[in-house]
């Protein structure tokens, strides 16, 4: 209200400084030129060049987008089939099915990484980069399922009427109006479902087998070991990749 | 026309199709989700074997070792620490998603999404900011030393409070949407009407806005309680060694005890913990929420 406006808009503005402040001093000390890096001793890429020289951190990039890119199509496939197929059950059926399908979202995610290790040593499936992202793709198939059955909700249900009184099968509507319809939801979904797997620590850290490194488990033990300019550098880089990736999704989601 | 909706639609001409469309993700979830969860369980009566492996058999010990006050400390610890970080979380995000619901119409998605950006950087990352910032060599004893406040720098990082602000830090996002959506909802006649019977800004605020916004203060309570209880990279990296908090002693079991089925014990309980307090508290919004579209 007015009379507690002034007072609102300084809580407001500090809660936002607290949410980038953190972000924005890691991506300023990036360009330290100083090791010792809490003290500024003035601009520098070369931890940025450092990064670019360090083939392990190019070989963990490479597994981070390989994996990424496989859960996100599996997840993909599974999840925009989810949204369809939910849209024809009975109401109370959606409502259970979606429910136990966003517990994978729901439940803390150290259990999800370790109930898949268990599984996969149970099964004696020897841990890989290949586990890593089966696992991806289980917790992007509530997300894509989301996203696009937001979208699919608002769509015009004439359309497809349309499509019916034109003599459309159920599967040449979909194939010809419904799936067209959903191309910037599915994109926008893909998109997200990338980036939280290039993003994921825990379940990856659960279920990688040795080699199997991927960045952010990288970016771990290079933590674990100690400080340097080379993390924060590594890290303004993922925090403007996540932040465009989203950025974009958002764009698409919105259309 | 018979049917309204699209799922009306689809209801007529393809109910076997929709389950051809169903089954690969629900085989999918299925098989690596609940499956998976489901051995947890069953390894949770298991025993552990002489080098760390798993005898089959059926036993509580598992659930009975969790009342060794070592256990039950870290548990209780967890506890204790999610509930810190959720009223942090919302003494910090009221204000903010007030202002954001009062806000003019088109100013309100942009300070969503300012709000919801940080969360999608990199959990990991943004932990990191932190133990940058609060360390002895880091920025805030720098900073401070600098100015003078402190003469030697204090030890920040590596405790329970650099915990609570690395969880607030990484769950406040939870709490401000929830929070968004309730107070949004909130009849601003009646706060109007209050400010004209000459109640005090306290009571405005006790008496109508919080009863009003109590749904959503519950939920984005849940939203932030859930994922602090079962941190695991906050503790880690921010926690000293007496700030472990369940998920690192379900890691802790896992990969470096090689007790599985302890591990798995602890897996259930929290789960046990969180899924009722999920159904609690559908249980006490249901009813709210089937009451507003009468209001």
């Amino acid at each position: 209200m007015k009379r507690m406006g002034g007072w609102l808009w300084h809580a407001s503005l500090a809660n936002l400084f607290f949410l980038y402040g953190p972000i924005a001093v890691l991506i300023l000390f990036s360009f330290n030129a100083s090791r010792l890096s809490a003290t500024w001793q003035g601009w520098s890429w070369q931890w940025y060049r450092a990064l670019w020289a360090n083939q392990s951190l190019l070989d963990a990039a490479a597994n981070s987008l390989w994996v990424a890119a496989v859960s996100t199509v599996l997840a993909l496939l599974f999840g925009v089939g989810l949204a369809l197929g939910l849209e024809g059950l009975p109401w109370k059926r959606q409502r259970q099915i979606e429910q136990a399908l966003l517990l994978p979202l729901v439940i803390p995610e150290v259990m999800m990484g370790v109930s898949l290790l268990l599984f996969f040593v149970l099964i004696q499936v020897p841990l890989s980069l290949t586990t890593v992202l089966l696992g991806h793709a289980v917790f992007n198939v509530p997300v894509v399922m989301i996203i696009v059955r937001a979208r699919l909700r608002k769509l015009d249900p004439r359309l497809l009427e349309a499509a019916a009184d034109l003599g459309a099968s159920y599967w040449e509507s979909l194939r010809h109006v419904t799936i067209p319809l959903l191309r910037p939801s599915i994109v926008g979904a893909g998109l997200m479902a990338f980036t939280i797997s290039l993003d994921d620590f825990i379940v990856t850290f659960f279920t990688a087998g040795p080699g199997a490194t991927t960045l952010p488990l990288r970016v771990y033990s290079m933590i674990k070991s100690g400080m340097s300019p080379e993390i924060n550098a590594l890290s303004a880089l993922f925090v403007m990749v996540s932040m465009g990736l989203i950025g974009l999704s958002l764009l698409l989601q919105r259309r | 026309m018979k049917c309204t909706g699209p799922s009306g639609w689809v209801a007529t001409s393809g109910r076997g199709a929709s389950w051809w469309l169903l089954s690969p993700g629900l085989f999918w979830v299925g098989l690596f989700f609940f499956v998976p969860l489901c051995l947890v369980s069953a390894i949770s009566f298991a025993e552990r074997g002489l080098y760390g492996g798993i005898v089959w058999s059926f036993s509580l010990t598992n659930y009975s070792d969790l009342w060794h006050p070592l256990y039950a400390r870290i548990l209780g610890q967890s506890v204790l620490l999610a509930a810190v970080t959720a009223l942090l979380c919302l003494v910090m995000g009221f204000p903010l998603a007030y202002y954001i619901a009062r806000a003019a119409p088109n100013r309100q998605g942009i300070w969503l999404l300012l709000v919801m950006i940080p969360f999608w950087t990199n959990f990991l990352v943004r932990t990191y900011a932190w133990m940058f910032i609060l360390r002895t060599e880091g920025l805030l004893n720098t900073l401070m030393l600098k100015a003078g406040l402190i003469t030697a720098p204090i030890e920040l990082l590596y405790s329970n409070t650099a915990v609570v602000i690395g969880l607030v830090y990484g769950y406040l996002p939870f709490m401000v949407l929830p929070l968004y959506v309730a107070l949004e909802r909130v009849d601003r006649t009646l706060v109007e009407a209050a400010w004209d019977l000459y109640a005090t800004r306290w009571a405005v605020l006790w008496r109508i806005i919080v009863p009003l916004a109590r749904p959503g203060i519950m939920a984005g309570c849940l939203l932030v309680f859930i994922p602090s209880l079962g941190a695991f990279l906050t503790p880690d990296l921010l926690g000293g060694a007496r700030s472990m908090m369940v998920g690192n002693l379900i890691q802790h079991e896992f990969l470096i005890a090689r007790d599985w089925p302890l591990g798995a014990a602890i897996s259930c309980v929290l789960m046990v913990f969180v899924l009722s307090m999920m159904g609690w508290s559908l249980r006490v919004t249901r009813p709210l929420s089937r009451e507003e579209p009468e209001s």
